[in-house]
């Protein structure tokens, strides 16, 4: 089958004649099946027999739902019922959760088919899906990240012909780096709005599951399914999505964000900027604060939580397990992480226990929540006169896997500037392909006020 | 201004803290990157002063309460599916000493 609508399209005539579900699917696991072969690493774990009883159970099924025969993959951070799910890490290994991630349970009940759990960097920690095992290679070319650390949701959702949608998750930017560097669109909705519960967590005042496809009205279709109230989620806002274009009145580009952008990736950009003039009022703002604070705030914060998060994978009751015999609780726990954890994972649950250690917990990790305010408080400010703030998704285009190599943890958390802002604030972001330099795509992204995700969908379609 | 010097006695005593033991390798390797970053990034924080709330989540939260119902819940045998063979036993989870 070869993509050519969008999903509503499909699910529209699949209703109306289920060999189109069976087509379709069977076309992309033959996909998914290459992938695997070709060693792109997109995928993380495959099920045939998972998937094919999925099918049957639709085939019988009376209710028809708005993902009809839809395949979606899944990050692995996500809790799927019956299959591993260890959100790339070793640590988590042969763990099959009891139960479905609520954005799982939401896109069954709707018809959705899950057909696979894809690569990530571990737990999220990182901008290229480089931090695991498995290591997800850009389509675009195999020398280059996919981007991280939803890498393989974009390298899928960017490889794949058929009719496919991508449930991804971002903690810092997890979700709007790959979509830039695989040339795919994805929204990072409003935290809160989509139900973390099933989410393996990072750092649970950022981490939110979002969507990624092919085209504006694809994954936003994948968010209104999975956005919504969840009683088991205490962080969980509680309303309902519906997607609908609203008027626009002006927009700005982050002029100064822009600045820190490579040459190329600021020519495709601003040409793309140009083309959007011809329907709404783009202006400029500067947002000094953000650019000089986020990256901190934003390190001190994720590490902190991510320190207190990790802090229950200590081989016992699931993942990983070893031999208690005769042995001291702080020696085993320390064994198995030691083991288990990689070299990333170490060092930010070292950043996180540092920040909240007595004596500096105030001078950081306190300190990193007012300041976490005030750049909040920033962004607010220049909502009031604009519906959406405007720059690159990613400061270059996806960098090959050597030159990663040679980047200091530092030098790797900096490539997170034009990301992080949105996301320690929780404020809702679509990325969305802006073009490309030397072949390579550069992406575009719109940030608006919370729960003003319809900002981004109307902006999404114009730039579309 | 937090003064702190970041060597490898303190990032040992971090990570201990943390459960890690760190090899004589990992500890040379960590100690120039984590001071890298707690001192060019976190402590760029002390240049602004903030004297704003501490903002725990970025948006507003309410307190969702529900009845207190007693649900179905997981059983005995489900919760320990992912529990390895040897580590369970008469239905409970097999752990290391604590004291």
């Amino acid at each position: 089958m070869v993509y050519e609508e969008t999903l509503n399209y499909f699910v529209k005539e699949a209703k109306k004649d289920f060999s189109l579900v069976e087509k379709n699917l069977e076309s992309i696991i033959g996909e998914v099946k290459e992938n695997i072969k070709n060693g792109l690493n997109h995928i993380e774990f495959f099920d045939e027999e998972f998937v094919l009883a999925q099918l049957k159970e639709l085939k019988t099924s009376e209710k028809k739902g708005k993902l009809y025969g839809v395949p979606i993959t899944v990050k692995d951070t996500a809790c799927v019922k019956g299959l591993e799910s260890k959100s790339g890490s070793q640590i988590l290994k042969g763990y099959v959760p009891l139960f479905d991630a609520t954005v799982i349970a939401k896109a069954k009940e709707e018809g959705a088919i899950i057909l696979a759990k894809t690569t990530q960097d571990e737990f999220g920690f990182g901008t290229f899906s480089t931090n695991t095992q498995k290591i997800p290679l850009n389509p675009f070319d195999n020398a280059r990240s996919c981007g991280g650390s939803s890498g393989g949701c974009a390298g899928f959702t960017a490889s794949t012909k058929n009719y496919h949608v991508s449930i991804g998750e971002s903690t810092g930017g997890s979700i709007a780096a790959p979509s830039a560097y695989c040339g795919v669109v994805s929204v990072t909705p409003t935290y809160g709005l989509v139900s973390r519960n099933g989410l393996i967590d990072y750092a649970n005042s950022l981490d939110k599951f979002g969507v990624l496809g092919r085209n504006v009205d694809d994954a936003f279709s994948l968010l209104e399914v999975i956005a919504g109230n969840d009683e088991a989620d205490s962080t969980n806002l509680g309303i309902e999505y519906v997607a609908e274009e609203v008027p626009l009145k002006k927009v700005a580009i982050a002029k100064d964000i822009l600045e820190k952008c490579d040459e190329e990736v600021k020519k495709i950009f601003l040409a793309k900027i140009e083309q959007l003039k011809k329907y709404v009022k783009v202006e400029e703002v500067t947002l000094p604060l953000n650019l000089e604070y986020a990256l901190s705030a934003y390190y001190i914060i994720a590490t902190s939580e991510a320190s207190t998060n990790l802090a229950k994978l200590c081989g016992l009751r699931y993942g990983v397990q070893g031999d208690v015999e005769g042995k001291h609780f702080d020696e085993y726990f320390s064994e198995i992480r030691n083991a288990n954890f990689s070299e990333e994972a170490k060092r930010r649950i070292i950043l996180g226990t540092f920040a909240r250690m007595s004596g500096y917990r105030d001078a950081y990790y306190l300190k990193a929540l007012k300041v976490r305010t005030k750049l909040i408080n920033e962004f607010k400010n220049a909502f009031k006169e604009y519906d959406a703030i405007l720059f690159p998704t990613m400061p270059t285009i996806a960098p090959r896997f050597d030159e990663i190599k040679n980047m200091t943890p530092m030098q790797n958390y900096a490539m997170d500037l034009c990301t992080v802002p949105a996301n320690l604030a929780g404020f809702p972001h679509l990325s969305i392909n802006a073009g490309f330099s030397e072949g390579l795509p550069v992406g575009l992204m719109v940030v608006a006020n919370h729960l003003q995700e319809n900002k981004l969908y109307s902006l999404g379609k114009v730039l579309e | 201004m937090v003064e702190i010097k970041i060597d490898e006695e303190l990032v040992k005593k971090v990570a201990i803290n943390a459960r890690l033991i760190l090899t004589d390798e990992e500890l040379k390797k960590f100690t120039p990157q984590l001071a890298e970053v707690i001192l060019e990034s976190f402590n760029k924080l002390d240049s602004i002063n903030a004297n704003e709330e501490p903002s725990f989540q970025p948006i507003e939260q309410k307190n969702k309460l529900r009845e207190d119902i007693v649900k179905e819940s997981l059983t005995q045998e489900e919760a320990l599916q992912n529990v390895k063979e040897d580590l369970r036993e008469n239905g409970y989870i097999k752990g290391p000493k604590v004291m």
